[in-house]
This record gives C-alpha cells, structure tokens and sequence, in this order.
C-alpha cells in the first residue's frame, strides 16, 4: 500500500502532526495517463502473508512514486481457491481508467497451464506490464547430501524420501518431477499450508528433502546451512537469454539441476520428461510473478505503467533495496515482460499432456 | 556460559533502545488504537494489525515495534470488556470469558469481572514476557521437538476439552463438537483438494467458512438477538457496580490458579498453528477442574473469569516464541507481524533463526515492550472502564442495529464477498437454534478451529508414519509414541474422564427449562440429515482422495451414532427430562418479541444489501428499525442512521475496505461508499 497517501489518511483520523511532513511532490507527465488524485488498486489473489503480498508491498509505494500524478497505490487481497478466485474476478473486469491492476503467480499460471476446470480467466487478454523472476533450491540432510557422489545422485536412490508438500499441481509439480527424474523415491505429505510449514518438517526430522524459493531459502535455510544441519543439493537454475538453463545468479555456486541430472546415470536432459518439467520450470519461475492491466486496456495506459516500472527498476538505490527482499532476478518491463508472459503462459501440447498423464499416473490427479 | 555473555549486554541495549520518550510515545499510540479495535466485537489483533500495515515500510524499527506490539498486547485485554458487558466474544482469545464474565455483569458485577480479568490480563501478560525472556535462550531444541504427533495429541487435548463444555446431556456436547469438525470440513480437502460438500458453482463455499463468520454466528448473533427480543439495557442494574477493589482481591485470592492458567497460555502460545482460540478454553477447563464448588460455573463464577483472561494475554508472549525464532506464524496476529516487521527499516531484520543471532537486542526489546505494553493497557482500561460500560445501560434495540452493523463489516471482511453475510446469517441462525435448544456452542467452535489441524495432522501423521514403520517397527513406535506424545495421551485422558464427570454440573449457559418434546425433536432430526448428507457426500469421494474422505466420514460416522443415540433417548424419555430443553418454553417468557419477526429485521438487512449494496441498505434498515421497533421519532431515527453511516464510512476508509455491492451497482456505477 502507498505508504505516504495511507499515512496521510490515518494521519487526518489519528495524528494531526504527522501529515506536516507528507507533502506530496509529483510532476505529471506530459503523455500518458494522468492519475492524480486517483487510488490505484492492485488486486492479489492471497492472502496476506504469502510472498506475492511481500512482493506487492514492496513495489506499491514505489509505483506510487513512479506513476504520473503519484496516486494512491493500494493493495488489495482476494485470496480464495489458490488464486483461481480472484483470477477470474479479474478476467470479468474491463479497463476503465487504468486505476486497477492485477498481480499473478506461478501458482495462477499452472492450473491455467495444466486446464483446471475451475479457470475461466485468459492470459491472452490482459496486459503484462511487469514480470518479476526467482529460483529455487532443493536441499536435503548432510548425511543423505554425503551419500551423493560429487553430481551423482544415484546414491540417494534406496533412500526413502518424505517432502512436506502443498499439492501436486502446484509450484511442487516442479520438485516432485525433478526428483522422479533422479530416480528418487520421493514420497509427499500432503497439506502443509506454506513452504515455510514444509522447511519446519524438515528442521523436526520429519521430512528429508525440501525446496524453498529464493528468498526463503536465504532467510530460513542459509543459517540451518551455516549450523551445518541442511545441505544445498541443486538450485533449479536461471534461464540465459537465448532460453538455456544457466547456473542461478544468486546462487553461483550452485549445481543446477541440469548439470546434476546430466551427471546421474538414468536421468536425461533431453527427451519427453525433460521438455515437459523444462516447460513448467519456465511457466513457474524464471517469470513467476506478473502484474497486468485488465482486457481493453489502450497503449497510454500500458506505456505509462512500463514506464513507471522502468523508473523503479532505474532508482539508483533499487539494486540495494530489492535485494534483500526479491533477490538478484530480473525485473522485467516491455518487450521483455511480453516476452517472458509468453513463456510462462505456452507450454508445449507435449508437455501439458505428459505433466497432466504423469499427475494421474502418479498422484490419481485427474485434470 | 557464552548464552549469558551474549545475552546480557543484549538485554542491556535493548532497555536502552525501548527507554525513550518517543518509543514510549509510540507504544502509548499503539496502545490506544489496539484498546479501540478490541473493544469492538469480532475485530481482533488482525485487523488492528492490518490496520497498522501500511504505516511500517521505511519505519525506524523501535519505533515500528513499540507501535505494533502496543497493539497487539491490548487486544485480548480490551476484548474483555465485549465478553463481559455484551457477553460476545471481543476476539477468539476471549470467548471463554463470556460463559462467566457476562452472567457476573447481568448480576450487577461487571465492575469485579472487569478489574479481575484485568488483573489476570496484566498478570498473565508479565508472565508471557518473562517467560518469552528465558525461552528464547532455551525454546529452539525445545519446539523442535514438537513433531506432528505431538501436535497431532495437542490438538486432540484441546479436543477433549468438549467433555468439560458439554453441559448437561454430554451427548449432546459431544455430537455438536461432531458437527462443528463437519462444518470445518466443508470446502477443498487440504490432502488431496476433492470438495466437500461443496461445488465449483458456488466458489465461496470451496475455501471453506472463515472463524471469524462462525464465531459471530455461532456466539455473537444469538446474544444479540436474544437480548433484541427481550427489549431492555443488558445489565439489569446499575451500570458496572462497585467491586473494583473486590475484583482485585478475587484475583489475589486464585492467584496460583492465575500463575498456572497463565502457563497453560505461554506453553500452548509456543506452540505454532494453535494459535489462541483453544488456549482459553483449556484454562476454562482447567479452572472448572481445579475448583472445589463448581455450581456457579456458568453463572458468574469469578474463577471462570481469571483463569481464561489469565492465559489469554500470556498467549501472546508465547505466541511469539514460534514467530521470533523460527519465522512460522503462531496465529493469524503474527503473520501479520512478520509482513509488518519485513516492512520495518530497510527490510533487514527478519524474523527467524537469523534475528537471535544478529539482532537479539531488537529480540528482547520486543519482549520489554510487550511487558510494558500489559502494564500500560491495563491502566488505560481500568481508567476508560466508565464510559465503556456505559453502553451497557442503552436500551438494546439502539445498541442492537448498531453491533450488528458492525459485526456484518466485520464478516465482509473476511472475504469480500456477499456470501460472507449470507453465511453470518445461516451460521446465526444455527447459533440460535442451539442456544435455544441448550445444545453446547463452546464445544461446535472448538470442534470448529480444531478441525482443520486435527485432519491434516492425523493425516500427515499416518503418513509419515507408515514410512517410517516401513523401515522397521521400532523405529515407527519411537515416533508414534514419543515421550511428549505419551505424556499428552495421559493428560487427555484424564482430562476426558474428570471432564465429563463434573459437566453435569456446570451450566455452560445458564439453567435451561424443559419444554415440549416436538421442538427439539425437530432440530436434532435437522442436525441428523445434514450429518447423514455429509457422511454420504464424503463417502463419494473417489480412492485415489482417500485422505480427503477418511476425516470427514469418521466424524460424521461418530455424531450419527451420537445422534441417533439421543433421538432414540427422546422417544423413551419424558417431557421433563433435561434432554427437551427449550428456552422458548414455559409461561413466564421474558421475551416481548417473537424470534422470526426478530430475524425478519436481519434479512431484510440482508435481501437489501443483494439489491442495493450495503450502505444503502444499510441507511434503510436503520432509519426504519430506530424508528418502527425502538419506536424513536424520525428525526431521532435519521441522526442516528447518519451517525452510524459515518461511522462505519470512516472505520472503512481507514482500513482501506470496501462495501458488499448489490445488484444496483452492476447496473449504475456510483462513487464510494456507495460502490
């Protein structure tokens, strides 16, 4: 939410002496959509303590600083049915004066991807105006991370694996697929209601394997490494520009799973399996949280709100703030946030149908 | 001891840090606004928090700090005063503080419930800071310990707790915590996501029914509706009493019993996903247990009062043992926290392991402040006590339209979404029927809040278990059966037993008249066809899903027993039996309205707010109740409908909310609030 107009609101309720130092300053640009005086809303489909409100809540007092006429930026939380709720209460919206915007996640991406019979939203028809990457670590406990052989991971084969799990279809389809591939025995223990649940199941012994996404894994899994009671095994890695997966900026000395699966007998980069967990890897992280304007929305207002994003992105102190809080991803606007919508949003037919028969196969999902 | 050495200096800074005018400005601030927001019913610590939200990115640390814990210390002090006065639940951490708090204030004594549950409050809330000061040095290996049996047993414990609540007919306890845990299965089953009694056309009812619906519903609309009908102020004297002194030395008097219920508070506060809506009630049944006369339990027996509120404010210190030290959320309070402490400075403290190692001053001065916090909120409670209880000496039906409007922004909240008020009044409804028919709503909320835990536990228990028994048998039983796990069996069990030998004599809601066999029939033969619907909805839940079916046709299965149980008990038994009690039964009814033309008020609220939005609807229902049932003159009538369209026009443009809409504003867009 837009720290300064929200202050200043209370502010007129609560304490009088704090709005002196409010003051809004803002120039309006000269083409585009002008919104001053207006109240931005920003719609995320979960609740708020998950990571795409973290997410919302860093960039809208920055937006709000960014756009023209420095409105109001507030964000508004519609959880409900993994997101697929307020999906499509977005979908039914129409552009009327640029003043909603909407932000999805890889967890709204893969029952779009995989047909879902609850979505009724179209990413076709919205307009992307950002997309915010990450990453993810597989970790495991140092005496199993001992039984590996440098890359090879077939020493972990006899194991039997627990993973605290959020369910199947979601962002876990990702793990659950990498690990198959190694040929681990992976077994997950459903209805954990965060990651954070899940790295909790691995620190009590319960679980032996886990992932977290980037900034989790800095925040809650570094110091279990530092106290030497977890062991990084692989991160899924990053996407380069011509598309190759690439070790993972923010963690460089990191094995991808790429390069550990080439090193393990039985597990093949290439192939139906690797296309299709490839495709979903693309869909679920390197563009994982987008922010779009709703269908019909004109070029002004598109331009606009890329080029406030851009205008974040180029703070010269935005390297120093995000990091901390996004990690080191791309954050992308234009032709790139098009780009990487297109990506995150296709996988091949081959794929879908894979994931989808390996989802009834393996979990008795039916789709 | 490099614990000591580390540790020392840092709880020198941190009183350093804490001591200043301005951070003590701030807590003071914090305070204040955490004393409005749970002095209104049904507003707890997340919304006063979220309110808070938007305040915290870029704040100086301390001073974020000191705002937010102000806030969140005062809650489960000030919610004592809608428990007591109104006798609804102020938040979930005070719902057992109505079943003796509110009978002491209709008796006149609501100065001495008040100044004991505000001793108990500051009491239990010193506990909880000094416990949270040695356990932060201690909890880590402690908590990890805690594996999902031994939550699974936790939960099963504040289960058992419905033995104690159950009240005269204890098969009746048992089989509305039965429906309770089948009300908490609808929606999306959390192993498998198969559907439970629920459909894909109609969305709301897929994520399930939000506590703070079902907790209005179940406690606060049938209070309401109950004291509308008889038409008079709540306290039937004068309006708090003396006694502040004696609320004081009743307190003095149990305070071993408030030093161990304030225990029962730090201990189940540690422990994360419980959160606080059991903890008051396991003190509840502590202090029923440990009481030598338990007659006056349920009709204003001042140990009901302290032994809740005791464990209550103590929660919170404990609460934050899980949030500080792991980063996990002990309740729906501390995840808001945590976003609000990541918004704090630059973003560079974040809660977890890494806090106590690189900010631990920081840590312990969270843990001052909360201490300070109890201190100042229980001065500034006992000194705003006058005016509060003055509300309770308005005639109810002008403080009636007033509650229930804020009790519907309160449900809207929950979800944004029409339906949220639909099911308020289905909830309500069922809430009324089992009031009037002496059915235990204690035991339908814990079964409720403790559904969800219970079924994902169990099964994640079962899991892990049968992988581990497949590498060998012993290494299974070490895991089933850990020492924790074992200590909690025994706990339970004689808690069980002692339970529901004393239930008989507690009037959970006071004493309850028999009345004629045809009306309670009725509502237990509802109660079994919707048990029957969802034992046979589950039971069509596909294989693969098994884990979604398992939970929800072993409970159903039990409360069909138990209701078939009492139906065939009530054929055999006579009228006079404790079984057909009826409040509505008997001559000499105090009621001067009937129930449905009660009701009627309420959804026409409702039917209004589907047409015209809310504040229309709102204006409308208004003016026309003041004016027609509490037979005000009309200009009488429209100031207070425009006092109370203002009010909640402000509290909704503070919190940033919005309004349900009706089907006017699908057709004509108009400006907010109207929208």
């Amino acid at each position: 939410m837009n720290l300064k107009t929200i202050l200043r609101r209370a502010a007129l309720g609560l304490v009088m002496a704090v709005s002196a130092t409010l003051a809004m300053s803002g120039m309006a640009a000269s083409q585009g959509i002008d919104l001053k005086g207006k109240t931005v809303e920003w719609v995320i489909p979960f609740s708020e303590t998950g990571g795409s409100a973290k997410w919302a809540n860093f960039y809208a007092p920055l937006l709000s600083e960014a756009l023209p006429g420095n409105p109001t930026v507030v964000v508004k939380f519609m959880p409900g049915a993994g997101s697929t709720k307020g999906a499509n209460w977005f979908q039914g919206q129409s552009y009327k004066d640029g003043t909603l915007i909407f932000g999805s996640s890889g967890s709204t991406q893969f029952p779009y991807l995989l047909g879902d019979p609850r979505v009724r939203y179209e990413y076709n028809d919205w307009n992307v105006v950002l997309a915010s990457g990450t990453g993810g670590v597989a970790y495991l406990p140092p005496d199993l991370a001992g039984m590996m052989n440098g890359l090879d991971a077939s020493g972990l084969k006899g194991t039997d694996f627990i993973y605290g799990s959020q369910g199947a279809t979601r962002l876990d389809l990702v793990p659950l697929l990498a690990w198959e591939m190694l040929g681990l025995s992976v077994e997950p223990v459903f209805g954990i209601k965060g990651r954070g649940d899940g790295r909790l199941m691995f620190e009590r012994g319960e679980a032996n394997i886990d992932y977290q996404t980037s900034s989790s894994y800095l925040k809650g899994v570094t110091p279990l490494v530092e106290a030497g009671t977890a062991v990084p095994m692989m991160s899924w890695g990053a996407l380069d520009a011509s598309g190759n997966i690439v070790r993972d900026p923010t963690f460089p000395d990191m094995p991808t799973f790429k390069e550990v699966c080439d090193a393990t007998p039985g597990c093949e980069t290439s192939g139906e399996k690797w296309d299709a967990w490839k495709a979903f890897f693309v869909a679920g992280f390197p563009a994982q949280k987008m922010v779009f304007l709703p269908a019909g929305a004109p070029d002004a207002a598109i331009a606009t709100y890329s080029e406030a994003f851009e205008a974040v992105k180029a703070r010269s102190d935005f390297a120093e703030i995000s990091m901390g809080r996004l990690g080191v991803y791309p954050q992308m606007t234009g032709d790139e946030a098009t780009g990487a919508l297109a990506s995150a949003t296709k996988v091949p037919d081959s794929a879908k149908e894979f994931v989808v028969d390996w989802l009834l196969e393996r979990y008795g999902v039916s789709l | 001891m490099d614990i000591l050495s580390v540790a020392l200096p840092a709880l020198g800074s941190a009183a350093g840090l804490i001591l200043q005018p301005v951070v003590l400005g701030y807590l003071v601030l914090g305070v204040v606004m955490g004393l409005c927001v749970g002095v209104f019913p049904g507003l707890g610590g997340i919304a006063g928090l979220s309110l808070l939200l938007p305040f915290m990115f870029g704040m100086d640390p301390v001073l974020g700090l000191a705002l937010m814990i102000g806030m969140v210390a005062v809650v489960p002090t000030s919610d004592t005063f809608a428990s007591v006065l109104m006798g609804i639940p102020g938040s979930s951490a005070s719902q057992a503080t109505v079943l003796d708090g509110f009978p002491m204030a209709k008796k006149g004594e609501a100065a001495r419930a008040l100044s004991a549950a505000f001793a108990s409050s500051l009491f239990g809330g010193l506990v909880g800071a000094a416990f949270l000061t040695l356990f932060i040095l201690v909890a880590r290996p402690i908590v990890l310990e805690f594996r999902t049996p031994e939550l699974l047993m936790i939960t099963v414990f504040g289960l058992s707790m419905v033995g104690i609540l159950a009240g005269r007919v204890a098969l009746k306890g048992i089989v509305a915590a039965g429906l309770g845990m089948m009300v908490g299965t609808i929606g999306e089953g959390d192993s498998s996501g198969e559907l439970r009694m629920a459909s894909y056309d109609l969305p709301y009812l897929v994520d399930g029914l939000k506590l703070v619906i079902v907790g209005l519903g179940i406690f606060a609309i049938p209070e309401i509706v109950a004291l509308l009908r008889q038409d008079r102020a709540i306290s039937e004297r004068s309006v708090l009493g003396g006694g502040w002194m004696r609320g004081v030395r009743d307190w003095l008097a149990n305070a071993w019993l408030s030093v161990r219920c304030s225990i029962i508070g730090v201990v189940v506060g540690v422990i994360p996903g419980l959160g606080g809506s059991v903890v008051d009630w396991i003190a509840y049944g502590h202090t029923v247990q440990t009481t030598k006369d338990k007659s006056r339990f349920g009709s204003g027996e001042v140990r009901g009062v302290i032994g809740p509120e005791s464990s209550n404010n103590a929660k919170e210190g404990g609460g934050l043992v899980p949030t500080l030290l792991f980063g996990i959320p002990g309740s729906g309070s501390m995840a808001i926290f945590i976003g609000a402490i990541a918004l704090l400075g630059s973003g560079n403290i974040e809660v977890g392991p890494s806090m106590l190692k690189n900010n631990l001053d920081i840590t312990y001065a969270i843990v001052w402040l909360l201490a300070l916090a109890n201190v100042v909120g229980t001065l500034i409670c006992i000194g705003a006590s006058g005016g509060i209880a003055r509300l309770t000496t308005i005639p109810f039906s002008l403080l009636a339209p007033f509650l229930f409007m804020i009790i519907a922004f309160a449900a809207f909240q929950s979800g944004q979404d029409l339906m949220d008020l639909v099911a308020l009044f289905v909830i309500g409804f069922l809430g009324i029927m089992m009031r009037r028919f002496d059915w235990s709503r204690p035991a339908f909320l814990i079964g409720f809040v403790l559904s969800n835990p219970a079924e994902t536990y169990a099964n994640q228990a079962v899991q892990i278990a049968q992988s581990r028994f497949r590498k060998g048998f012993a290494e299974g039983i070490d895991y089933i059966f850990s020492p924790i796990v074992i200590v909690l069996i025994i706990i339970t069990l004689i808690s069980v037993v002692v339970g529901l030998r004393q239930a008989k004599t507690i009037m959970a809601e006071g004493a309850v008249k028999s009345g004629r066999k045809l009306a309670p029939m009725i509502f237990l033969l509802a109660v079994l066809a919707y048990l029957v619907v969802s034992f046979v909805d589950a039971s069509l839940i596909p294989d693969y899903a098994a884990a979604d079916r398992v939970f929800p046709r072993f409970v159903s299965g039990v409360a069909i027993v138990g209701a078939l149980i009492l139906l065939v008990q009530m054929i055999v038994r006579p009228e006079s039996h404790a079984l057909f009690a009826d409040r509505d039964a008997g001559g000499d009814r105090e009621d001067v309205h009937g129930l449905w033309p009660t009701l009627a008020w309420f959804a026409g609220l409702l039917i209004l707010t589907a047409l015209l939005g809310f504040i229309i609807a709102l204006a409308l229902f208004l003016f026309a109740f003041i004016y027609h049932r509490a037979g005000r003159p009309a200009g009488y009538a429209a100031a207070y409908t425009g006092a109370g369209i203002v009010f909640m026009c402000f509290m909704a443009w503070l919190l940033n909310r919005d309004f349900p809409p009706g089907l006017l504003q699908s057709f004509v867009d108009l400006p907010w609030p109207l929208t």
